[in-house]
């Protein structure tokens, strides 16, 4: 078996991009990433010899993703008085503004298939069983999301939500 | 499905993923870093490393939840002691340099020739029976002195085990450390060392001159 660490090094990048590309930059991806690999390292030695480090790695940090949605749906939103905490959505006009432009411009469904599939490069079949859905319908996903990131990306500075168009596959998805 | 993902691969997922795919090598070192500490805090950390250079190279550190259980030269591969570690004592590894801090600090005292012994626990785990013996031993030659392996043989109560010695020193888990390096061959000569004859005289120069 490797070294735990190893698997940081080699896998930490890809499974920061996909908690990047379902939550946004900010804490909630730093978060998600902990904890999916404090999980990892707690359960690693009875991972099989055989097992495929970088999906097993995926998944983990998925369900750990979707647990913070979860969560941040359940808080509710405060309309009178906001606090004054940092933004959790990093400096506007920076990479990372343009990346919270981009994932807010996708629904979760296809944030999930772009990060399964094209980042953490899982087939549609695995991301499929991983997000509960079908293989038809994680292709699609996968498809409509990367034809808005193509757009956005086209569009360069104009705000993400102007390319948001709506989408008639997101309700056969699941 | 292949030629998609292979074509994405490729060209570096394309340019329209280029924002998802961007990040900051700092921000991958803080977390890190936070997994170093969560992980020490919820104790799934069975081993830390670190690395440390010093006169006779890079040295790897190795420490249990007990104390330093490893020491390796460079000439060792440290890829490949962590590699034997992980099957020997766990796979549970993390580099962890805030977890081996006072053995660097006591090290770099040694080598800076302020520090005359290791106050440091040990985990010693690594040897068993009669190499256990030699290397317990082995701490009570004094600094800048020397004995010969049949000396030793003799200390542990077989001096008919003049070799056994021999191999327990080259195979010292704990090198520098525990100073198989004051063990000479009884005509004086130098006799093999885990880091080479170039580092067992560099250690024995340093003690002498100090």
């Amino acid at each position: 078996m490797k070294p735990f660490e190893q698997l940081v090094t080699d896998h930490g990048p890809t499974v920061l991009r996909v908690c990047r590309a379902v939550l946004g930059p900010g804490p909630d991806a730093e978060d998600a990433w902990s904890e999916a690999f404090l999980s990892a390292l707690k359960a690693y030695p009875q991972l099989p010899s055989d097992a495929n480090h970088e999906a097993w790695l995926v998944t983990i940090a998925h369900r750990k993703a979707i647990d913070v949605v979860r969560r941040r749906a359940r808080i509710p939103t405060p309309t009178e008085h906001l606090p004054e905490s940092p933004s959790s959505l990093g400096l506007p006009g920076n990479d990372d503004d343009e990346l919270r432009q981009a994932v807010a411009a996708l629904p979760l469904k296809q944030r999930e298939a772009v990060a399964l599939h094209y980042l953490a490069g899982l087939p549609y079949a695995e991301a499929a069983e991983l997000t509960g859905s079908t293989t038809d319908a994680v292709r699609r996903a996968a498809a409509d999301g990367m034809a808005k990131l193509r757009a956005f990306y086209r569009r360069g500075q104009q705000r993400a939500t102007e390319v948001a168009a709506p989408d008639a596959s997101e309700g056969a998805f699941r | 499905m292949t030629a998609e993902r292979s074509a994405v691969q490729n060209t570096g997922a394309g340019e329209e993923l280029d924002v998802l795919t961007r990040l900051d090598p700092a921000q991958l070192e803080r977390l890190h870093g936070r997994l170093e500490h969560e992980a020490a805090a919820a104790g799934a950390v069975d081993l830390a490393y670190t690395t440390t250079d010093t006169p006779v190279g890079k040295l790897l550190l190795v420490a249990t939840n007990e104390g330093l259980v490893r020491v390796a030269f460079a000439s060792e591969h440290h890829d490949g002691v962590l590699a034997g570690l992980a099957g020997t004592i766990s796979p549970r590894i993390l580099r962890s340099p805030a977890r081996l801090e006072p053995a660097v600090r006591q090290l770099d005292e040694y080598f800076a020739g302020h520090r005359r012994f290791f106050d440091l626990p040990l985990d010693r785990r690594l040897s068993k029976g009669f190499r256990a013996d030699v290397l317990n031993h082995l701490p009570e030659i004094p600094y800048g002195r020397t004995e010969s392996y049949a000396q030793v043989a003799a200390a542990v109560g077989n001096p008919k085990a003049v070799r056994a010695v021999g191999s327990a020193c080259a195979t010292n888990p704990l090198p520098v450390v525990v100073p198989c390096h004051r063990v000479l061959r009884s005509d004086g000569a130098f006799g093999g060392y885990l880091g080479g004859p170039d580092a067992k005289a560099y250690l024995l120069g340093l003690e002498s001159a100090a």
